[in-house]
């Protein structure tokens, strides 16, 4: 009976971290959509998000504006990174542009690092501490407030990519650029839309996990490299694949974690990611290329 | 309306567009015929900025030079891409949509709606897909969809390349024929054709390219009958061609 209990706790806190992962999973999908590049800086907009909503909350406390303020930062710099590094590039291949954002990734750190220096901070919970029973399973409030506001934003983001004239034409892009360019769709407008768009997504996840885990100026290449395993695993590109890929691997890490040792929770995203990269490079729900 | 002058384009060193010069009038089917690899599609592209180019090109007095691919439908331009390039995980409604994307925001919903009309009328069959996955569509459908979602722009010239590729000719027919509807609607056209009989029979004037350069041009009826057009691209006089040399 103990045993049951023990993975329905380890259940609930892998979709908790998975969900985070998804969120940053869908961030690399709508960039790799829009440009058929991997944006190494994702990982930099969570942590972002999570810090400048922290710094918010100092000056004002209230979460909602602490995470509106946090959201609209992060969106602020996901465009500056774009029209500053990116655009201006002479010959732009996707490898000089992938290079691009690792070395944007690496200067936005170590700016937080110089702004925030090297302490962790926190950010309370959305609505208290006291946890809720479930069996003998126990569950934070916080938990839940991740797992609903993150469906709450991919409904959102599903509606905008299939009910808008502005979703309709990223994706038309994404199917046929040179197409959706003579039909009048500007490919560099929606680039720079993908950039806003997976910023504000890795800041959503950023802040909605911070009140679980501190945050410091170097959370993000962590978890950027989870939410990016977490794409490839559920198919680059695919929305329903990023969140699927998310969910997997944070319910597998959390599993590793409990089962085996706690030392092994990294090792799974990227155990993960190599057999996937071997067995099905296009992902579990990834279109064959 | 479209004037081109001395075109030249090349493909790093191979030369594609040798000094082409051609115009396409207000109101006028022009085709534009000739074997594959002769710079057809060169041309088109340039036209829409999609190749590097040198020389003169000008719509209704203006410079196209510098425009960008994404503009030109403001202008009033649509192409119609070889090889459809629809997008095809998307439905046929979607796709003509998104032909009409421009126009959302100048607030032209009732022009749209009636352009609908018009693409509907003229393809019915459209219609009847309208909610089917553009990519499950047969190929003259496609070809269909192409030409409509182009329509939905409202353009005053519509630039088609080889619409009749892997079609049956009784559906290239079909096709072909709605140019010349499309004509009565006040659309001006240039038509890049390989299928040159087809092409000269709806067109009023034709330009033969060979090799990056226009060898030909006059109306489309005396080039049907020109004996170097027929032996060279509609295949007639094939072996009276081969056993005098």
């Amino acid at each position: 009976m103990n045993v049951l209990a023990d993975l329905l706790q380890y259940l609930f806190s892998g979709l908790t971290n998975g969900a985070i992962f998804a969120l940053i999973a869908l961030g690399f999908g709508i960039i790799y959509n829009a440009t058929t590049i991997i944006n190494f800086a994702q990982g930099e907009m969570v942590m972002l998000g999570a810090l400048s909503a922290i710094s918010f909350y100092h000056l004002k406390p209230s979460l909602p504006l602490a995470f509106v303020g946090g959201v609209a930062t992060v969106i602020v710099v996901g465009l500056v990174f774009e029209r500053l590094a990116l655009r201006p590039v002479r010959e732009p291949t996707p490898l000089t542009l992938i290079i691009i954002t690792v070395g944007g990734a690496v200067l936005i750190k170590g700016l937080a690092m110089l702004y925030w220096g090297k302490e962790a901070y926190s950010l309370p919970s959305f609505s208290g501490e006291a946890p809720l029973y479930l069996g003998t399973a126990t569950i934070l409030p916080q938990n839940l407030w991740v797992l609903g506001l993150t469906a709450l934003l991919v409904a959102v983001l599903e509606a905008f990519f299939r009910l808008t004239l502005v979703g309709k034409a990223m994706r038309a892009c994404a199917y046929n650029a040179r197409a959706a360019r003579l039909v009048g769709i500007p490919p560099g407008r929606m680039v720079q839309l993908s950039f806003g768009l997976s910023a504000a997504l890795g800041a959503a996840g950023g802040i909605l996990i911070v009140p679980l885990t501190m945050g410091m100026y170097d959370m993000g290449t962590m978890l950027g490299l989870k939410g990016f395993s977490a794409a490839i695993l559920g198919g680059l590109g695919s929305s329903l694949g990023g969140v699927l890929g998310g969910l997997l691997l944070g319910v597998a890490e959390s599993l590793a974690c409990g089962l085996i040792s706690s030392g092994y929770r990294d090792a799974v995203a990227f155990f993960i990611l190599l057999v996937v990269l071997f067995l099905r490079p296009q992902g579990l729900l990834g279109g064959r290329e | 309306m479209l004037k081109i002058r001395n075109l030249y384009a090349y493909y790093g060193a191979v030369t594609a567009l040798s000094g082409v010069t051609c115009h396409v009038n207000e109101g006028e089917i022009v085709t534009l015929i000739g074997a594959n690899g002769a710079g057809k599609t060169t041309l088109l592209n340039a036209v829409c900025g999609l190749v590097r180019h040198e020389g003169e090109v000008t719509f209704g007095g203006r410079s196209l030079t510098g425009i960008l691919p994404e503009n030109l439908v403001g202008l009033g331009i649509a192409m119609v891409p070889e090889g459809r390039q629809l997008f095809t995980p998307m439905t046929v409604a979607e796709n003509l949509e998104l032909g009409a994307y421009r126009r959302y925001r100048r607030n032209a919903k009732a022009a749209i709606a009636e352009d609908l009309d018009l693409v509907y009328q003229l393809f019915p069959k459209l219609k009847e897909r309208r909610q089917q996955i553009a990519g499950t569509l047969s190929g003259g459908e496609q070809q269909m969809l192409a030409i409509g979602r182009s329509l939905m722009a409202s353009p005053r010239l519509l630039l088609l390349d080889e619409p009749s590729l892997g079609l049956a000719p009784i559906v290239v027919e079909d096709i072909l024929a709605t140019l010349t509807r499309l004509r009565r609607e006040g659309v001006t056209i240039l038509l890049v054709e390989q299928n040159a009989r087809e092409a000269l029979k709806v067109a009023d004037r034709a330009y033969v390219m060979e090799t990056g350069r226009i060898i030909l041009s006059g109306p489309a009826q005396a080039l049907l009958k020109d004996r170097q057009v027929t032996r060279a691209y509609l295949g007639r006089d094939y072996k009276e061609f081969t056993e005098g040399r």
